[in-house]
């Protein structure tokens, strides 16, 4: 074997080890969590788990619907005020701003996704809950202050995957509807959106995904009362912050209950991770039918 | 009687001096040919008639271009109008990924026809000037990207002529074809001449021949000579058409 060959061959392998052993650790993990996890489903009974509106470890009541129903509800509000926003903030960046403005923008909104989620949760508790408690009442801590948090942190994903989907919409098209008297903005509506649609729904779903598991910064802000809430201003508990709360403390089926909270966050995050998968592929193969 | 009438129109990219000095009359309803090495301006310059220039941050003109008589770079011109008159045929086969009856009925959608009747009927009848209804007369609400690339260009093509244009720019429409679908686009030029006026670029020589009244041969952002299509070929004026005809360069 030449020196060539050689070293073509230990990067080979290099590269195969070296994914082969995250691969393994990821496998760890889950596994880890499943096999925490899953004596809270046989000795609490699943459906009482799931269902469970009573979450008092005292009490050994193990219930997490509320926190189910907490992190669905943060994560829906935060992406019906990220979504739009950032949306807009992509077809912008990635169709009417001048590439001075575009240069500026795209490392400012980079740094975004950079910033601790600590610092978010600081932000939000010295600023937003005394603005949402003089102006809402209650006592700020809410699931709206946590989704404000949240729709903040998950604009840079939304809107940087969304406008590299944007642009890579190929040029031939915005010829082709610019030369047959498109305006500008009929051109995007009409064919650059829909042909990117596949992308940013993916964007969407990743940044959903994001949001769902962040935790820090929810804390902080949310409250963490064990409830489902009648308001948007009502303090309720995610799946992420009831296990980072307690995990300090429990033993036995309480540390199991934990686990337990962790494998439905995963569930939820794997079919989200499905389901943008699948929106991707499906498009690929066909673009539109006829019914984009 | 002329359509188009450019007069000492000069266009930059940046520092690049990209057409010189260009003027010409393309007559109204024939076929003129542009013909030239790759990099001389053909493309440049057909873009420059309906103004798809504007889209590149640097461009840059001097002097004047008329349709029927109306300068199309003054300030006051509608752009949109005039892309609606002058419609273009790129050179790769550009469907939108959407069906083939929305490829043909986008242009009549964005200038606010919707009566699905009239949509339907000039649907149709675009698609028989292009030549491909009877094979998509069935498919219509199928993706236009199941399409071959022959059948591609021709819907392109009526998605251009849907809007009822005066001019029709094509840019190479053959060169990503084979050659049966390259003869349906020639036969389809000839039938079409009769109310467009076509401009194509063509590398093709022999489409020049086929398919022209008259041909301008472009070298280095001038145009060397222009003529009957006849003529430029069987009798070139011009030493540098002749080598370039001939096949000495280029």
């Amino acid at each position: 074997m030449d020196k060539n060959n050689l070293s073509e061959f230990i990067i080979e392998k290099g590269l195969f080890i070296m994914a082969i052993f995250s691969i393994i650790i990821i496998f760890l993990i889950i596994s880890f969590v499943l096999l925490e996890g899953l004596p809270a489903f046989e000795d609490y009974g699943f459906f009482q788990f799931i269902f469970g509106l009573t979450w008092a470890p005292n009490d050994s009541q193990y219930g997490v619907f509320a926190m189910i129903i907490g992190s669905i509800c943060v994560t829906l509000l935060a992406m019906l005020m990220a979504v739009p926003l950032s949306l807009l903030c992509a077809i912008f960046m990635a169709e009417v701003a001048p590439s001075k403005v575009r240069k500026i923008l795209k490392p400012v909104i980079e740094t975004l996704s950079g910033i601790p989620s600590v610092v978010y949760g600081f932000f939000g508790l010295i600023v937003l809950v005394p603005i949402i408690r003089e102006n809402f009442g209650g006592t700020g801590f809410s699931m709206f202050t946590a989704s404000l948090i949240l729709a903040v942190m998950v604009l840079p994903t939304i809107i940087t995957l969304s406008q590299d989907s944007l642009r890579s919409v190929p040029h031939e098209y915005r010829e082709a509807s610019l030369g047959l008297g498109a305006t500008n903005w009929q051109t995007i509506k009409n064919i650059i959106f829909p042909a990117a649609l596949p992308g940013i729904i993916t964007s969407i779903i990743l940044g959903m995904g994001r949001a769902i598991g962040e935790t820090l910064a929810v804390i902080m802000v949310a409250g963490n009362v064990v409830q489902i809430p009648n308001s948007i201003f009502d303090p309720v508990r995610t799946l992420t912050a009831n296990i980072a709360i307690e995990m300090g403390y429990a033993t036995g089926l309480h540390y199991n209950a934990l686990f337990g909270t962790g494998i439905v966050l995963f569930i939820i995050i794997i079919g989200l991770l499905v389901v943008a998968n699948y929106i991707q592929h499906k498009y690929k193969v066909d673009v539109g039918g006829g019914y984009l | 009687m002329n359509r188009i009438e450019v007069k000492d129109l000069n266009v930059y990219f940046g520092d690049a001096h990209i057409l010189k000095d260009i003027n010409t009359e393309i007559a109204k309803n024939t076929v003129t040919a542009l013909i030239g090495p790759s990099g001389c301006g053909k493309s440049t310059f057909i873009r420059t008639l309906n103004r798809m220039n504007d889209l590149i941050p640097n461009f840059r003109h001097e002097g004047d271009v008329y349709l029927d008589g109306k300068d199309i770079y003054n300030p006051k011109m509608d752009v949109v109008d005039l892309r609606k008159k002058i419609g273009m045929v790129f050179q790769k086969p550009n469907p939108f990924p959407k069906s083939i009856f929305e490829n043909v009925a986008y242009g009549l959608r964005i200038h606010g026809v919707s009566d699905n009747d009239k949509l339907n009927q000039r649907v149709e009848e675009s698609l028989k000037s292009a030549a491909l209804w009877d094979e998509v007369k069935d498919k219509l609400d199928n993706s236009a990207m199941g399409l071959s690339g022959g059948q591609q260009q021709r819907l392109c093509i009526a998605r251009t002529i849907a809007n009822n244009p005066e001019v029709i720019l094509m840019d190479e429409p053959c060169s990503a074809l084979d050659p049966i679908s390259t003869t349906k686009i020639e036969d389809l030029i000839h039938k079409l001449k009769t109310e467009y006026t076509i401009i194509i670029v063509t590398h093709n020589m022999q489409q020049a021949t086929r398919v022209s009244k008259y041909t301008s041969f472009f070298l280095n952002g001038e145009i060397i000579e222009s003529n009957l299509t006849d003529k430029i070929f069987i009798d070139p004026k011009n030493k540098k058409t002749e080598d370039y005809i001939t096949g000495r360069f280029g």
